[in-house]
């Protein structure tokens, strides 16, 4: 899973599974931060603007 | 008594009624969690699993709710990616029904594996020899985008929705669901395809191999087609039962119209794909191999060329045709016998490169392995169901699940 790991190879096999495996993690999670830290801002925004 | 939480204008049963209905439902559930929990402490001597057969019924059952369960990865590409916009009346629901089938599916995986607490090791010691890695990959990543898709329905409930910031979370997780819509549908290309193709390059299993393309054998194609056309059918079939047991109109006709359309073709074209790849299995595959095509479909007492008949005629080209042909698409009753034909013969697909690649012999002193599952096998297969039962009673009672639901019951409500 990491390249720490004692049977990590840089080979072929390894690159490909765990290169989607982590490009797919990595765009759900990006996906979720940007959607809860607009939430967020939105939100500080609106209670910000009602006090105004 | 939970009145607060039903939406707005929406009717529902009396909480006792819907109680009732939950316990009733609970009581199979946990029968199924005890086998489980069997399974778990004592071990897989609870099925009737042994070296010779090592797939027990619930693995038909994982495969069958994967391939139903890609209605939501189908209905989400048409929807977010291909725009169809129509289909935002049913994708809740789809969503809901893939969410239910995933996370059984991966509930098996859990009592599959036997040791649950090692479940972990397909990520860390993973195999990247084996197609069942990247499936377990896939299944997880795509649970992930389930969750993610199911999450903004589960804000719009009433109560929830007026708490600030689930109220903007669950608006911009809308705005961004195309991307998490393109990525589910990149994730069940690849689990459903190899799900196949695990059957497909079993070279000592001259039932299942295939030939294909580069690393693929044809099954691999052949597995994500059938998902994508049986799929929408299964969603159309669960729509149509909680219609049946709520005893309202959901959605309106033109979306389920244009649902089975899709099905239609994408099943239609998919069963001329298994015709030709049957065709050439039996005559150039199996020859080849130094079998004939009798030594598959004879010698037991269960596995006859009916089941090839009922597969790819019965429950392929007739539902096919009924649903690519305007009227019969359009009449309710065939367009239901359409939909329930169609989930059987998906379901029959999966049970046949599962369970009869299993059984037929292989070596000349072989014989038939009929494989009769032990009641710890049969409780954990219905288990997912009563699961599924329990999370659609709840999610339609509190969540907005159906954005027709109102206009299409105004009359009853205004009469009532």
């Amino acid at each position: 899973m990491f390249p720490f790991i004692f049977e990590w190879v840089w080979d072929i096999g390894h690159m490909l599974f765990f290169g989607g495996f982590w490009y797919a993690i990595g765009i759900l999670g990006a996906g979720m931060t940007y959607c809860i830290a607009k939430a967020a801002y939105d939100t500080v925004k609106e209670s910000q603007d009602s006090r105004h | 008594m939970d009145a607060a939480l039903i939406p707005e204008g929406a009717k529902r049963c009396s909480f006792p009624k819907f109680m009732l209905g939950i316990a009733i439902v609970g009581a199979v559930l946990l029968w199924g969690v005890y086998a489980m929990l069997l399974c778990w402490f004592k071990g897989l001597n609870q099925t009737n699993m042994n070296d010779y057969y090592g797939f027990a019924l619930w693995i038909w059952a994982d495969l069958a709710v994967i391939a139903v369960g890609g209605g939501a990865f189908f209905t989400g590409l048409l929807k977010y990616i291909f725009k169809i916009d129509e289909l935002k009346n049913i994708i809740n629901f789809a969503v809901i029904i893939g969410f239910i089938c995933y996370s059984s599916a991966l509930l098996i995986l859990a009592i599959d594996i036997g040791q649950p607490l090692r479940g972990w090791f397909i990520f860390w010691h993973a195999n990247v020899h084996s197609m069942l890695t990247e499936v377990a990959f896939c299944l997880s990543c795509y649970f992930a985008v389930l969750t993610i898709e199911f999450i903004p329905n589960i804000l719009e409930n009433r109560q929830l929705n007026k708490v600030p910031f689930f109220h903007h979370l669950a608006h911009n997780m809308h705005g961004t669901m195309a991307i998490f819509a393109a990525t589910g549908a990149f994730l069940s290309f690849f689990h459903q395809g190899s799900l196949g193709g695990v059957a497909g390059v079993l070279y000592g299993r001259p039932f299942a191999v295939r030939e294909g393309l580069l690393i693929w054998p044809w099954t691999f194609f052949l597995f994500t087609w059938s998902a994508a056309a049986f799929g929408p059918c299964f969603t159309l079939l669960v729509t149509r039962i909680t219609e049946a047991v709520t005893g309202k109109k959901l959605v309106k006709d033109n979306v389920i119209h244009l649902l089975a359309k899709i099905s239609g073709w994408m099943i239609f074209t998919y069963i001329i794909a298994k015709i030709i790849d049957t065709i050439y299995w039996a005559n150039v595959t199996v020859p080849g191999l130094g079998y004939e095509l009798s030594h598959f479909y004879t010698g037991n007492s269960l596995y006859g060329y009916w089941i090839l008949v009922t597969e790819i005629i019965i429950c392929g080209v007739i539902p096919g045709l009924l649903l690519i042909n305007k009227s019969t698409r359009e009449n309710p009753n065939l367009r239901l016998l359409a939909i329930i034909l169609g989930v059987i013969g998906v379901c029959l697909n999966r049970w046949v490169m599962v369970l009869q690649v299993m059984a037929v012999p292989v070596m000349s002193f072989d014989t038939w392995a009929l494989y009769i599952p032990s009641w710890q096998e049969v409780a954990t297969t219905i288990l997912p169901v009563a699961y599924g039962i329990i999370l659609i009673a709840v999610t339609y009672r509190y969540l907005p699940v159906f954005p027709q639901e109102l206009e299409l019951n105004q009359s009853k409500a205004q009469e009532s």
